[in-house]
This record gives structure tokens, C-alpha cells and sequence, in this order.
């Protein structure tokens, strides 16, 4: 017996309106490909290129009652940005980091549009100038990529060194955002 | 020593109980069976947060769609079964189930129950009696009450429904004409 479209949105949605759901997550299209999006009472929470395993990952952080149901606005503002309309997001963010990371994460989101900038330049913004490694770390767990920049940072020649999405996703946002030239 | 289960995300819990516990609800409630549906899966998410292990929740779901139905069967008069729902013609996952349905109608919503996840959908007694309620041994014996009940009544020579009966819920019930 399958459940009717309307049924199951019925559901979800008087699942929502009760406060039940921990966690709700949906699955976007994006000129860089498929991406999972998960949001919290308190906001945005996870960007992921790969959607393998994100529910138990966040049911793991946030709790078990995890729901799929449409993140209208993250989607809206992701749009909007991949059609170059959009500079800075204004979702609310979630984020369950330890202090190091979110100090880090806090100077990245301060990066502006079109911009690079170096692992060393950020560990020095934080005040740890010698942990350009440790920046790298923490570029490399960010939850919540293009919306925290984390593809507008590169290695000290200009190298793009890593991307959780892969270099031709980085070299892509870079292009889109034109600190790159189309290559 | 039992291996720990973590609790899964809830919509994958969701995904794989969701059309067999709807089946199950309209074959006890009929068209009602579509609210008891959507009120068995948000009181199994209200308490879907206390859950200290996945083990189980198959057994978990139905308890809660059964007790939802008790509810239902208590409250309301003689339940209409409807073999189509919205015009789609239901799909039985187990095929004894076809008669059952039927056979089942004028039972006492416990032995119904029981009979049902019994011959129904194979679940053990001992979670039987977790979905009704009592123990393994009541839910024994409420199917064994409700399945004489239904032999009762089948093998009376009035009866037309036995002859409609398959060799298999023969079998299971046990129905020989007198």
C-alpha cells in the first residue's frame, strides 16, 4: 500500500507544526551538482556535496527525528546566489562546533564575495598566525560550505589546494563569483 | 553481549514502516484508517526522541498503530471495511490477508487485532501482547478465542463465506466444514 502525496504531506507537515522535528533536511540542484541541505529550529545547519550518510550524521548532533520536508528559503537564497543575484546569505545559522573552529569559521564568514584569501592570513585573523594547518582542518569540516565561504580560501601561492566538493566545484564558485578568471 | 543499534534518522524509520502500518490501518478501520495513520506516526515521533535503541521498531509501530485503532473500534460503531479505498484497489502484501479482512469484521476489536497481526502479518505472540497491551499469553489466547469465533461461524452449513476461503487460510484457520 503506498502513501498518497497528499497524505504524507499531511503528515509532515502537522509534524512541523507540533515542534516534533529535530532536524529537516531536503536535497537542492545546483549548477555544482545535487546538495543536501539540513536546517534546525534555530536555523541553517548542514551543506553537503555528498548526501551519503548526512541524516545519521546529523541525527548523531541534533537528534534522531530527522524529517525530509522542503527548505524553502535555503533553496531561495542558494538560487539566488548561483544565478548571481546574491552576495551574502541571510539565513540564520546552526552551528555545533568546538570554540577553535567556530572562531574561524566566525573571521571566514567575514571573507566578502569575490575575495581570497590565504589559510595563513585567516590563522592570523584569530590570532594563531602558525596554524595555517589547523585552519585547513577546520576549512575542510565546514558544515555549512558556500555559505561560509570556505571555497574563497587558498594556499599562500594562490594554489586552491582542497575543496570538499571537489577543485573544479571551488574553481567554479570562484569564477561565478569572479575572482577568477573562466579558465 | 547485544551489539547497541543507534536509533535511525526518523525519516528512514518512516520510509520503511509508513505503507505497510497504512495497509494494516485500513484493513482494521477502513477510510478511517488514513487519520489513525497519520496519528500513529506523530505519537511515534513524540516519543522518538526517549528510544534508547533501534531493535525493534517494527513491533514499536505497530503497538502504537494497534492501540491508535483500539481507540478507533472502541469508540466508533461497527467499523465499515472497504476493500477499495479512494477508488485504488488495496494491494495485500499477504494474501490470506484477502479473507481475513472480510472474515474478521464482526470480531471484538482485541481478538480482531490479534488474529489479524497474527495470520496477518506473522508477528510473534510475545509482540502481539507488547501492541495489545498484555502478555504473550493473553494474545494467545484472544486469537485462539477469535479464531473459533471464526470456525463457529464458517463451518455453520448456512454460511457462504467458508466456501470462498483458499486452502491456505483454511490451513491456517483450521476450518473444516461440519
Amino acid at each position: 500500500m503506498s502513501i498518497t502525496p497528499e497524505l504524507d504531506a499531511r503528515f509532515r507537515a502537522a509534524a512541523l507544526a507540533e515542534g516534533l522535528v529535530d532536524v529537516r533536511y531536503d536535497v537542492t540542484e545546483s549548477p555544482v551538482g545535487d546538495l543536501f541541505i539540513a536546517s534546525t529550529e534555530r536555523g541553517l545547519c548542514r551543506i553537503s556535496y555528498h548526501a551519503e550518510g548526512q541524516d545519521e550524521q546529523l541525527a548523531r548532533i541534533f537528534g534522531a527525528r530527522v524529517l525530509r520536508v522542503p527548505l524553502d528559503d535555503v533553496r531561495r537564497e542558494l538560487d539566488e546566489y548561483f544565478a548571481g543575484r546574491r552576495r551574502a546569505f541571510d539565513v540564520p545559522l546552526d552551528l555545533r562546533v568546538a570554540p577553535f573552529h567556530e572562531a574561524v569559521l566566525h573571521e571566514l564568514a567575514r571573507v566578502p564575495y569575490g575575495r581570497t584569501e590565504t589559510y595563513g592570513s585567516l590563522a592570523a585573523k584569530v590570532g594563531r598566525p602558525n596554524a595555517a594547518r589547523a585552519v585547513g582542518t577546520v576549512m575542510n569540516r565546514n558544515p555549512i560550505p558556500i555559505v561560509l565561504p570556505c571555497h574563497r580560501i587558498v594556499g599562500a601561492n594562490g594554489s586552491l589546494t582542497g575543496y570538499a566538493g571537489g577543485l573544479h566545484v571551488k574553481r567554479a564558485l570562484l569564477e561565478l563569483e569572479g575572482a577568477m578568471l573562466p579558465s | 553481549m547485544m551489539e547497541a543499534v543507534a536509533v535511525p534518522p526518523f525519516e528512514r524509520f518512516y520510509g520503511q514502516h509508513a505503507s505497510e502500518v497504512l495497509g494494516y490501518l485500513r484493513r482494521l478501520l477502513g477510510q478511517r484508517g488514513d487519520a489513525a495513520w497519520q496519528e500513529t506516526f506523530l505519537r511515534a515521533l513524540r516519543a522518538y526522541d526517549r528510544l534508547e535503541h533501534g531493535r525493534h521498531l517494527r513491533a514499536w509501530v505497530f503497538t502504537i498503530a494497534t492501540r491508535v485503532a483500539m481507540d478507533e473500534l472502541r469508540a466508533g460503531s461497527k467499523v465499515r471495511l472497504e476493500a477499495d479505498v479512494d477508488g485504488e484497489p488495496v494491494e495485500l502484501e499477504q494474501p490470506a490477508f484477502a479473507e481475513l479482512e472480510h472474515l474478521t469484521a464482526d470480531l471484538p476489536p482485541k481478538e480482531r487485532a490479534a488474529v489479524v497481526l497474527r495470520y496477518g502479518y506473522d508477528l510473534p505472540y510475545e509482540e502481539i501482547g507488547a501492541a495489545l497491551g498484555s502478555s504473550e499469553e493473553a494474545a494467545r489466547a484472544a486469537a485462539s478465542s477469535g479464531v473459533r469465533r471464526l470456525r463457529r461461524r464458517l463451518s455453520a452449513p448456512s454460511s457462504g463465506g467458508a466456501g470462498a476461503m483458499t486452502q491456505r487460510t483454511r490451513r491456517n484457520l483450521n476450518v473444516h466444514h461440519a
